[in-house]
């Protein structure tokens, strides 16, 4: 047994106060729930704890003794363990689990030792996993693993060094159903080992399915902590938001009018098959799927980034050419990708430049010179109309966060004013607050009679926002729903190849 | 999970931040201004108008062909195979004139039309075949020197060569020809490359799109951009400047050595590369590669007249490299 706690922890960078006196407090064996929308400060309270930070004021204990952690090589002397996220940055990808489970050790503990003995090490790394009850060989490599295995990987990591706290850093965000269920199970098994976990997660569900406390954060400041038995998933937005969330998503679209996208018997190299739907102008049509349903590998295709090898696509009755995105977009297709840091929005780049990188035609003058004025005034209207939280259309949008970077994705599509918007998880990583407002520019799309595919896992999304939807298994549609005649469960059923 | 506002990257005490950030933006352009004190010190002649206009003649060529590389850096590419398609003009121009006695124009575009064709190659098969560009432009500098060697049959073409079989080559260079490896125009043809490119990558869309290839490519594709026409654009500009270069070359040498185009290509990398950070650019831009070659070209000028010995003058170009370098990454990093 042991408790650690974390009081009066302020931390200031220029012109942000971004923790002011949070205390937070963690038991071993016990699994306490970090929430909080995003820029909250969760990150950079656990950033504390972890060393990554050195200039905080206030103090950490465990067990009443005060502990000094100014790098992360304290935390880990503490016992002090994070797993992020991004799982790739931290795995050697062409090392084998074992050796990717034992790095430290291969690395800090060799002492003198020139040769790695391969047995040893294997039966370590295997004893590891199996104590943990995780399914993969230690001498697999870890670039063939899947993101869930990967993320076990690092938890035994995290396990085979002594580890008294370990902080999970949203783990469920890109994990399926089932993964996620081992992934709990995981972390039963941790909690029964006497680990305190610390689970910073978006999914408010899963929060009360798997941990003991909560602690919620807003604007840097802690706001709430209790037991989990004492809160419910709509106190804790209340707390989240400062205010009572009333209607998270916005009245759908009565009127649809004639049918825009038509997709007839498509297929593509590998996920696709034989796929067909239909969505009408002013529609918000469903894409409902697990992960690995196939969701993603249709937008692609549609949006050409993927190769077709059958069927048709047809906008307003004219069939389209879809050999790469370029053509895509010059027929009236926009596509909001999944990934994105990887392919919606250029973190290197201004605000402005994201914002106009679909659409730069419009902001030029002959030869194609640019129109730098125009392109201003544009990007401070969408910033105005979208609610971009940034301190000017000239920042880089790296500094800016998940909800602002997700807006400037699809703001970019509004300049460009396609026909067809087609979102892939749009509220992936995304907060409460920032979810409200894609929903109500979403909705407001097919207002003006667009039509909108909307793919995602989340199926209280799907029931929410759409007119009709498909669910999707193993690249096919296998039913298709009226949303307000269908429920969560029935989603589930088909989405699991029920039928 | 960041946090709304952003948190600015000055986290460290402020002021020492500042100061870095300062000689990262201006920090070659200091280094110059220092160099040309400490020689004209040395020197005094260093700072006639004679000398100024030999260093920007001698840095021509090489800011040419960085040029180039400039272009291909902006779409995150890297064309390995300037210094041989330079060698390859060099000796095609040439042999024009002196072997079958054509005129200036054919002369010209005999040599750009075989630079095209390279550069039609090369995008092919990076952006078909998808060979990473720093391997296949290896592999096509060594085509391409072994074409030029193969061509010239491993001699120096010049006027009034002996041909193989015995007789004397009978054509000359033309006098319009000579012109152009002469000042003023040699340096005019340096500028209007610099203006042209600089203008191309920042203020028309067709630049903007090349940056947001080289920022993140896949994310261009998803926007619409022709990812591969602006690549495949990007590897033909390379090497018509490295051919311009070339031809340039051949002007001012009147005669085509074997592999006279080679050291070209080191010396325009670094150009290239010390320009990223000039006035905080962060990414290849043509201003900033004409400052780099300025800066090497006023060291390699400064260390003649102040007789260091010319085979360690590859020793202090290195170090200038690697400090302008040095002053890009540590920034990256932050």
């Amino acid at each position: 047994m042991a408790l650690l706690k974390m009081k009066n922890i302020s931390i200031e960078f220029p012109g942000v106060k971004a923790l002011n006196e949070v205390d937070f407090t963690s038991e071993t064996g016990r699994v306490h729930a970090l929430i909080g929308a995003n820029g909250a400060g969760k990150s950079t309270l656990m950033k504390v704890l972890t060393g990554a930070y050195t200039h905080y004021t206030g103090s950490v204990q465990i067990d009443g003794k005060s502990v000094d952690i100014s790098s992360p090589k304290d935390a880990l002397n503490e016992g002090i363990q994070i797993v992020h996220q991004e799982v790739d940055t931290v795995l050697v990808p062409y090392l084998t689990v074992g050796e990717n489970i034992l790095l430290h050790g291969l690395v800090n503990e060799m002492g003198k030792k020139q040769l790695v003995r391969w047995k040893t090490l294997h039966q370590k790394a295997s004893q590891l996993l199996k104590d943990m009850n995780i399914q993969v060989s230690s001498k697999k490599l870890v670039s063939e693993l899947t993101l869930a295995q990967k993320q076990m990987v690092l938890i035994a990591r995290a396990v085979s060094a002594q580890c008294r706290f370990l902080i999970l850093d949203e783990p469920t965000a890109p994990l399926s159903h089932a993964e996620t269920r081992e992934l709990f199970r995981i972390v039963r098994e941790l909690k029964a080992k006497d680990v305190g976990i610390i689970f910073i997660s978006h999914r408010l569900p899963e929060i009360f399915d798997i941990c003991d406390d909560i602690t919620v954060m807003r604007n840097g400041e802690k706001v709430a902590e209790e037991e989990i038995a004492q809160s419910s998933i709509n106190r804790v937005i209340e707390q989240m938001l400062g205010k009572a969330l009333d209607e998270q998503f916005p009245a759908v679209n009565g009127e649809t009018g004639e049918t825009l996208l038509e997709v007839k018997g498509l297929s593509d190299r590998e996920k696709i098959k034989n796929l067909s739907l239909t969505v009408r102008a002013g529609e918000i049509v469903g894409i409902a799927g697990l992960v690995g349903a196939g969701k993603t590998e249709l937008c692609k295709t549609l949006f050409g980034s993927t190769a077709i090898t059958a069927g048709d696509v047809l906008l307003k009755g004219k069939k389209l050419k879809l050999k790469s995105p370029y053509h895509a977009v010059r027929q009236g297709l926009a596509l909001v990708p999944e990934e994105r840091r990887k392919e919606g929005i250029l973190v290197e780049e201004t605000v402005a430049a994201n914002l106009s990188a679909a659409s730069l035609a419009q902001f030029t003058k002959a030869f194609s010179f640019l129109n730098r004025r125009a392109e201003k005034r544009k990007s401070l209207e969408i910033i105005q109309t979208l609610g971009i939280n940034t301190p000017s259309e000239k920042s880089k949008v790296q500094h800016l966060s998940g909800g602002n970077q997700q807006k400037i994705a699809i703001g970019k599509w509004l300049l460009a004013d396609a026909e067809v918007y087609i979102f892939d998880e749009p509220t992936k990583g995304v907060d409460v607050g920032a979810k409200r407002d894609i929903f109500e520019l979403i909705s407001a799309l097919a207002k003006r009679g667009k039509a909108v595919l909307y793919a995602s896992s989340e199926f209280p999304e799907i029931l929410g926002i759409t007119n009709r939807v498909y669910v999707m298994y193993d690249g096919r549609t296998v039913k298709e729903l009226e949303t307000v005649k269908t429920t969560e469960e029935e989603l589930l059923f088909y989405s699991t190849g029920g039928r | 999970m960041e946090l709304s506002k952003p948190i600015p990257a000055k986290a460290a005490p402020k002021k020492r931040f500042e100061l870095f950030e300062f000689f990262y933006k201006y920090g070659t352009i200091l280094t110059i201004l220092v160099l040309i004190g400490v020689f004209t010190a040395a020197h005094p002649s260093f700072l006639q108008g004679q000398n100024l206009m030999n260093i920007l003649r001698s840095i021509s060529i090489v800011t040419i062909i960085a040029i180039g590389i400039t272009i291909s850096l902006s779409v995150n590419g890297f064309d390995l195979s300037v210094g041989s398609v330079a060698s390859l003009s060099n000796a095609i121009v040439i042999s024009m004139f002196v072997w079958f006695s054509q005129n200036t124009v054919v002369a010209i575009f005999s040599a750009l039309a075989a630079a095209l064709i390279v550069g039609i190659i090369n995008s092919v098969l990076i952006v078909k075949v998808k060979i990473p560009d720093m391997l296949l432009t290896l592999a096509t500098m060594f085509i391409i020197q072994g074409i030029a060697l193969t061509y010239t049959k491993g001699a120096t073409i010049s006027q009034n060569m002996v041909m193989p079989d015995g007789r004397f080559a009978t054509g000359k260079i033309s006098e319009a020809f000579q012109k152009i490896g002469q000042v003023p125009w040699i340096i005019l043809i340096m500028a209007l490359a610099v203006v042209l490119v600089h203008v191309l990558l920042n203020y028309t869309k067709h630049g903007r799109y090349m940056y947001v290839i080289g920022g993140n490519e896949e994310a261009a594709r998803l926007s619409g951009i022709p990812v591969n026409k602006y690549k495949v654009a990007a590897y033909l500009l390379s090497a018509l400047f490295a051919s311009i270069g070339g031809i340039v070359l051949a002007s001012r040498v009147m005669t085509a050595e074997i592999n006279a185009g080679t050291p070209y290509l080191m010396d325009g990398v670094a150009a290239a590369f010390i320009g990223f950070s000039v006035f905080g650019a962060g990414k290849p831009n043509a201003f900033g590669t004409l400052v780099g070659a300025i800066l090497i070209g006023i060291l390699q000028n400064g260390l003649v007249m102040m007789s260091v010995p010319y085979y360690s003058m590859d020793i202090v170009k290195g170090a200038v490299l690697a400090f302008a370098l040095a002053l890009t990454y540590y920034k990256l990093k932050k």
